[in-house]
């Protein structure tokens, strides 16, 4: 194991972190609004808003990442006149918007089904005692079934996030000079593989577990209900009056 | 020249990629499979090691989940790839041979595939284990029975038949993954409708017909395990 060449590799590896978060939070911001939205596309009665939603799902979780990144980056090129056209071209000529497209489109399958999931775990008496207090529509939304959900949904959305940040490798094939893609031009120039390998690894756990201390720490902060009640010291002499 | 129709681009005719892309999806199902049976194998003994093992084998057990599920799997098929052929050329060159020996595609594949989803695999036998019942485990062992006789007649039946939708997610993990062996080389469906958009030039055509390929086996694999697990349960009482 030599020393200095991973230090090495660990120097050029870091230049390419910025870029990794960049994609990881830019798609997962439009995702979580894309997802948003198909989740109460699903939930509603209306099949002209269900079906397309469920199909949505079915067709992005059922289809490899790298092939809905090559179907938009390559794909759409030719449709090059077309886009032209319609002044989109500048758009799908660039591989970062053509990745951040990808991944959000990818991610907001797979967050709706989360956020279902927590949108139909908010119990329906809550939703009665709003609704006994006058609450309605938006409001009863906002106030009551939002918050509960999203306290629900978190953790599994915590995965989906760690998720996104391993998915942005993929944005390496299409010429994204992120760690791996940094990686993998390293290991092709110096045929170090394993080293190369630990280095990037190590600096993706990293990135992954500050990502989920900061996940805990919101869930920590979203559930006071849940955490013990500070230690009262009892008052005795009250039980003898 | 006139352009090829969409079918006649990906049927079987004189100028049809059809047959090209069907042996693709072929080798896709395979290095799927077989990377899938590998991370069976890995899973279960990391399983065996987190349930059973002492300390050091529980951490380093636990070690390899974590690092596996924590690095994107593009990475890990960098690493064999890449270096695989780097070990076999040390290898080789211990018996005199010269220069750069290649590891097969598919065997990289695969291995990567398995060592992956070994970790997935891992967690969901770990879980299905636990809803075993530990008096089952007292009656076998009360009647004579050695490790690998309970394992085989009493733990791995029960076992598989609480795994199957958790096999059934890592299933679909597997097969979305095997899509990324693409970049070594292997002629797998994406690597086929590469081939296919470049020599064309008709990259959405290829690409489209590639995930509606990718729908199908999901879809036909998503069937198979329901009714695998119907069959599984079949002699089960279930509440409700």
């Amino acid at each position: 194991m030599d020393l200095a060449f991973m230090q090495e590799a660990f120097l050029r590896l870091i230049a390419g972190v910025p870029l990794t978060l960049n994609l990881a939070f830019t798609s997962i911001a439009f995702g979580a609004v894309l997802a948003m939205l198909l989740a109460l596309m699903r939930m509603s009665s209306f099949k002209v808003f269900n079906w397309p939603a469920q199909a949505y799902v079915f067709v992005f979780r059922g289809t490899p990442l790298l092939v809905q990144i090559f179907l938009i980056y390559y794909g759409l090129g030719q449709f090059r006149p077309t886009l032209q056209e319609f002044g989109l071209w500048g758009f799908f000529r660039e591989p970062y918007w053509c990745a951040v497209l990808a991944l959000t489109m990818n991610t907001g399958a797979y967050g709706s089904e989360v956020i279902r999931g927590g949108l139909q775990a908010v119990p329906y008496n809550q939703v009665e005692a709003a609704r006994a207090c006058g609450m309605s529509g938006f409001l009863l939304f906002r106030r009551i079934i939002f918050p509960i959900a999203v306290r629900q949904a978190l953790p599994a959305y915590g995965s989906e996030i760690i998720l996104m940040v391993k998915a942005t490798s993929l944005a390496s094939v299409i010429t994204m000079m992120e760690v791996t893609g940094l990686a993998a031009k390293m290991i092709s120039q110096t045929f170090r593989a394993v080293e190369v390998f630990i280095v990037a690894g190590v600096i993706y756990l990293v990135l992954n577990f500050i990502i989920t201390r900061i996940i805990m720490a919101i869930e920590w902060w979203l559930s006071p209900h849940l955490r013990r009640a500070p230690a009262v010291e009892p008052r005795l002499e009250a039980a003898h009056v | 020249m006139q352009q090829l129709s969409y079918f006649e681009l990906v049927g079987f005719g004189p100028n049809g990629w059809g047959w090209a892309l069907l042996m693709a999806t072929g080798m896709t199902i395979a290095v799927a499979t077989c990377g899938f049976l590998a991370g069976a194998v890995v899973g279960t003994f990391v399983a065996w090691g987190k349930i059973g093992g002492n300390a050091p084998v529980r951490w380093l057990a636990d070690g390899y989940t974590t690092v596996l599920r924590g690095i994107p799997d593009l990475l890990v098929i960098y690493l064999f790839y890449f270096g695989g052929s780097a070990a076999l050329g040390a290898i080789g060159s211990l018996f005199g041979a010269e220069g750069f020996i290649g590891v097969p595609a598919f065997v990289t594949g695969a291995l990567a595939i398995g060592i992956v989803s070994g970790a997935y695999q891992a967690e969901v036998f770990r879980g299905a284990y636990q809803v075993v019942s530990r008096g089952e485990l007292e009656a076998a062992r009360s009647v004579g029975m050695h490790r690998w006789l309970m394992f085989r007649r009493i733990i791995a039946p029960q076992v598989l038949r609480y795994a199957i939708p958790g096999l059934g997610n890592t299933w679909q993990l597997v097969l979305k993954e095997s899509a990324l062996i693409s970049v070594t080389g292997l002629v797998e469906l994406l690597r086929q409708s590469q081939v296919a958009a470049g020599s064309t030039r008709r990259p959405f055509d290829f690409y489209i017909t590639a995930a509606i390929l990718y729908l199908l086996i999901t879809w036909v694999s998503t069937y198979l395990f329901q009714r695998a697990e119907t069959y599984s349960m079949r002699g089960m009482r279930r509440a409700s």
